[in-house]
């Protein structure tokens, strides 16, 4: 099996990993990193659940190889709080009511996340679009929805 | 049973979630994210490629041969019948496949590569058979039989298997004289619906670890809605003592019913038995997720009801065959809960009803958030709907009349609790603008409203238990454990609250104790059939009763007062008489002293609850009567304003009202966040979702292919609306909500539709194809 080191910055922490060339950037947050907030669910790419920040833009970390990552910028669920203080979108999701089982939140944040970074002012269909790729089971996305209108109006105040 | 006292102030509190933090920062943890070093073996399933078939033989010497494998089992190692209520299931297929998919042998390796390379190696040599597809067929004598060995099956004294058939439960209702009733019918409507199989997807898939200890006890941790459940079924598979097998179950990413009993978790198990101490891991692909786990059951039903002149509903015949596949464990109950409940929330002096759980070999059906209820409403609500139109009545004003009110004979010849269905009804209409025509958006759109009712009981065993312990720590709070699961709902944040208003602590001073684990949490049945709030409820409120109960004794002694005049306030004993008061950190540990600290009263506070439904009685077997069948009904209404666009067949849901009797909501924004969730997951059902059965393959296991509601789906407005008419034997009232939204979306969106484009489905989904193409066939477009 070939391997290879990769060096690569993860929620500002820098890491050297060497893994299998087909190790997925999925399994290499959750299996080499011990980051499990980044979620499994269906490894094809299509429930969202796994969506990370990788140079800023959000991606299913189970369709990137992880030796596609080398130099790679790459934010998780973990890397969203500051020194405890959650991200706005933590806040309001919370706030909201956007979470009940909490296995689809990781990716609902980090998707919620590079909208609002490429867009602070989205309107409610537009969050709706950058939300179609992580699918959610309990909430119906009412109350998903509402908090990042919720976060948009947080960090519009200089919230974060 | 309880009477209802004065509700404190935190019962009725929109608290917030006690399990979101971890849940917003990723430190949760489920199943998947659990560490087991690098001892941990990984397994791989090989599975039945047949739907029906004799094992003539497996050869699995080359897989053990492979390097890195270190265990592979197969049906001849694990003898003993498995399952919940009719125990008809291998652990391994033994003999015989009876789906596509069905676990034939295990690998357990040192990687998931090999053990899934290694499946390849296993050679299973197989005869044929003819398979069942359709229920209907399937019932009847020509049938080829799928388990010759009925008879011998052990099922509990409710369920009635009918050996020589396919037939694994048959429940009958026999009530008044179904004949000579349709005589007086001036509107008799009959109809045939096909509700297909439809999976939970929960986005967290199925995960199991299991290990044995050298001394032969079995640890098993599992995304699990019943962690007691899977202890008991578990001892019984390997023939060993309920408390030499524990399960850890951490927080559940998502269930809906299908991580209930026994599923993939066994075969781990089964593996780790052989694996010498090592912890073996099984975790579902989503393609196995699919189609070899539980599904919700496929379902043909013939109604029949009719009405006099003035709409008064006279009689009712059901003939339903539930589809059970491959295996009826669960089955079993979901059609004795369609046959108690066959009226739907409907006063009918007259039924007969015939609830056939067959046989097929298609998937194994299991508990699906409403047990049934969703499919049968999906006849029931939709013959209302036309033959309040056959008899010139409005629907509204005909569901007013024919629902179901306090002190009906039920179905069952159960007496009817006091309800607020009606409430329920008359909300919904006015939310919906019940009779005020709207005009659709464009002019290729027609506009159109629905309304569906729904009940549903717990369905469980008649003895279904919880317990719970409050242990009191130093500080004051309390340490609440419990065997009931967190899956999403809300459950635990409900518990605290539960705990707290009857201690008398704020909300957060309760701490509730996980991972459930059945080797320190107090035992519950299982979290399911919306029994938590109610049942474990009513247990948390007898502990935290007993511990403060214990607290008021220590303070009075002390005191020398009145235990009737004290009480906790905020974590403080007061006297109402003598205005001493003590914070509960200075006494629920270590006591209280006298005076001159000559001695001490009291000790470390420990409160315990449990709680049991007495008074459930069983059913007739011919007629199904029977003085309670059940411990009580949440009933409910929900109602749809629509568009459907003429060009395309496309639904757009403009509006949803749903109103349910939840008797009282404990935390009224977490039953809000149920009812909208779960309309959402019915419109999803209703609309997008079917299991594609070919011949017994599923052709669709993807999301792609198997789509659900994403965040583009939702309507742009969702009211939900709570009645709370107390329910006699509940917290304060309190009776479940975790299932019933979803119950009534099928119909009310096929009376919508029908509505706006005087079109009715077979049955859902109500994709813009079947829509478009049912509206061709009508002549309703080109």
């Amino acid at each position: 099996m070939a391997y290879q080191r990769i060096t690569l910055t993860v929620n500002g922490e820098q890491e050297t990993v060497t893994i299998p060339g087909h190790m997925t950037l999925l399994q290499m947050l959750r299996e080499e990193l011990v980051l499990t907030g980044t979620k499994n669910g269906c490894a094809a790419g299509e429930c969202g659940a796994c969506t990370v920040l990788m140079n800023g833009e959000a991606v299913n970390s189970c369709l990137v190889l992880g030796a596609e990552c080398d130099g790679a910028q790459v934010v998780t669920v973990e890397g969203l709080a500051n020194d405890h203080r959650l991200d706005p979108l933590q806040q309001a999701l919370i706030d909201a009511g956007g979470v009940q089982c909490g296995f689809c939140t990781p990716g609902v944040l980090i998707s919620a996340r590079a909208l609002l970074d490429r867009n602070s002012r989205p309107d409610e269909s537009e969050i709706r679009e950058a939300l179609v790729g992580n699918l959610c089971r309990c909430t119906g996305y009412v109350r998903i929805v509402e908090g990042v209108k919720e976060a948009v109006k947080l960090e519009a105040a200089g919230v974060r | 049973m309880q009477t209802i006292e004065k509700t404190p102030e935190l019962i009725g509190q929109s608290v917030g979630r006690l399990d979101v933090l971890e849940k917003v920062t990723g430190a949760a943890q489920y199943a998947d994210d659990l560490p087991f070093g690098k001892d941990l073996l990984y397994a791989r399933i090989k599975r039945s490629p047949l739907p029906h078939a004799l094992i003539k033989s497996i050869d699995t010497s080359k897989a053990q041969a492979l390097p890195g494998v270190k265990v592979v089992v197969t049906g001849q190692d694990f003898p003993n019948h498995i399952g919940l209520y009719l125990k008809d299931k291998f652990i391994f297929a033994r003999e015989r496949v009876r789906f596509v998919g069905e676990p034939v042998a295990a690998v357990a390796a040192v990687s998931e590569e090999i053990a899934e390379n290694a499946l390849e190696l296993i050679d299973v040599q197989y005869e044929e058979l003819e398979p069942v597809f359709d229920p209907e067929f399937g019932a009847s004598l020509d049938a080829p039989l799928i388990h010759p060995d009925l008879e011998n099956y052990e099922a509990p004294n409710f369920i009635f298997p009918q050996p020589g058939t396919n037939i694994a439960n048959h429940f009958k209702i026999r009530k008044g004289d179904v004949q000579s009733a349709w005589e007086q019918c001036a509107a008799v409507v009959e109809r045939k619906f096909r509700i297909p199989h439809v999976q939970h997807v929960p986005i967290e898939p199925h995960v199991a670890i299991a290990q044995m200890s050298d001394e032969g006890k079995v640890t098993v941790w599992a995304s699990s809605q019943s962690p007691f459940a899977q202890r008991n079924i578990f001892a019984k598979a390997l023939d060993m003592s309920q408390s030499d097998v524990r399960v850890i179950a951490p927080l559940v990413g998502g269930g809906f019913g299908c991580k209930a009993g026994v599923t993939m978790e066994a075969m781990p198990l089964a593996l780790a038995t052989k694996a010498r101490g090592r912890p073996v891991k099984l975790r579902l692909t989503r393609e196995e997720e699919f189609y070899t786990n539980f599904v919700r059951q496929g379902l043909v039903i013939n109604l029949k009801v009719g009405c006099d002149e003035n709409g008064r509903l006279l009689a009712m015949e059901n003939k339903m065959y539930w589809d059970g596949g491959a295996s009826t464990e669960y089955g079993v109950n979901i059609t004795r809960a369609g046959g108690y409940s066959s009226t739907g929330p409907y006063d009918i002096p007259n039924v007969k009803t015939d609830s056939l759980c067959v046989y097929t070999n298609h998937p194994i059906g299991g508990a699906y958030r409403g047990f049934g209820m969703s499919e049968l409403h999906t006849a029931v609500d939709q013959c209302m709907d036309e033959l309040a139109e056959k008899i010139g009545m409005d629907k509204v004003e005909f569901n007013l009349l024919n629902c179901v009110k306090e002190g009906d004979s039920l179905v069952t010849g159960m007496v009817m609790h006091a309800n607020g269905l009606q409430e329920c009804i008359e909300k919904v209409a006015a939310g919906l603008r019940w009779g005020e025509n709207a005009q659709a958006g464009a002019p290729h759109k027609r506009r159109g409203k629905g309304i569906a009712l729904a009940w549903k009981a717990p369905a469980m065993p008649p003895n279904a238990g919880s317990s719970a312990r409050l242990q009191m720590n130093e500080d004051g709070t309390g340490t609440l454990a419990i065997g009931g699961q967190e899956i999403g709902q809300g459950s635990f944040t409900v518990a605290a609250q539960i705990a707290a208003a009857t201690l008398g602590v704020p909300h957060d001073w309760i701490r509730v104790a996980g991972p459930l684990d059945t080797q320190y949490s107090p035992y519950e049945w299982q979290t399911v059939a919306s029994r938590i709030t109610w049942s474990m409820g009513n247990a948390i409120k007898q502990a935290a009763g007993d511990a403060r109960r214990q607290i008021l004794e220590v303070v009075a002694e002390a005191w020398d007062e009145e235990i009737d005049d004290l009480d906790i306030v905020k974590g403080v004993v007061v006297s109402y008489k003598t205005e001493n008061e003590t914070p509960l950190k200075d006494l629920v540990i270590y006591g209280l002293p006298n005076e001159d600290f000559t001695e001490w009263k009291g000790g470390p506070i420990v409160g315990r609850g449990s709680f049991m439904p007495t008074y459930v009685t069983g059913l007739d077997a011919e007629t199904g009567q029977g003085e309670r069948a059940v411990v009580h009904y949440t009933v409910g209404a929900q109602g749809l304003d629509i568009e459907v666009d003429l060009d395309t067949g496309k639904i757009e849901i403009l509006k949803a009202v749903a109103a349910f009797d939840v008797g009282k909501a404990i935390n009224p924004e977490l039953v809000a966040a149920q009812i909208e969730g779960g309309f959402v997951q019915g419109m999803s059902s209703a609309i997008f979702e079917e299991m594609q059965l070919r011949e017994g393959h599923m052709q669709n296991p993807s999301f792609v292919d198997y789509r659900i509601a994403t965040a583009t789906d939702t309507p742009g407005e969702i009211e939900s609306i709570i009645v709370e008419v107390p329910q006699d034997d509940g917290p304060w009232g309190a009776r479940g909500i975790g299932e019933h939204p979803m119950i009534p979306t099928i119909a009310a969106l096929g009376n919508a539709v029908y509505d706006a484009v005087g079109v009715r489905l077979e049955g859902p989904p109500y994709s813009a194809e079947r829509v478009y193409l049912a509206m061709v066939d009508a002549g309703i477009v080109d």
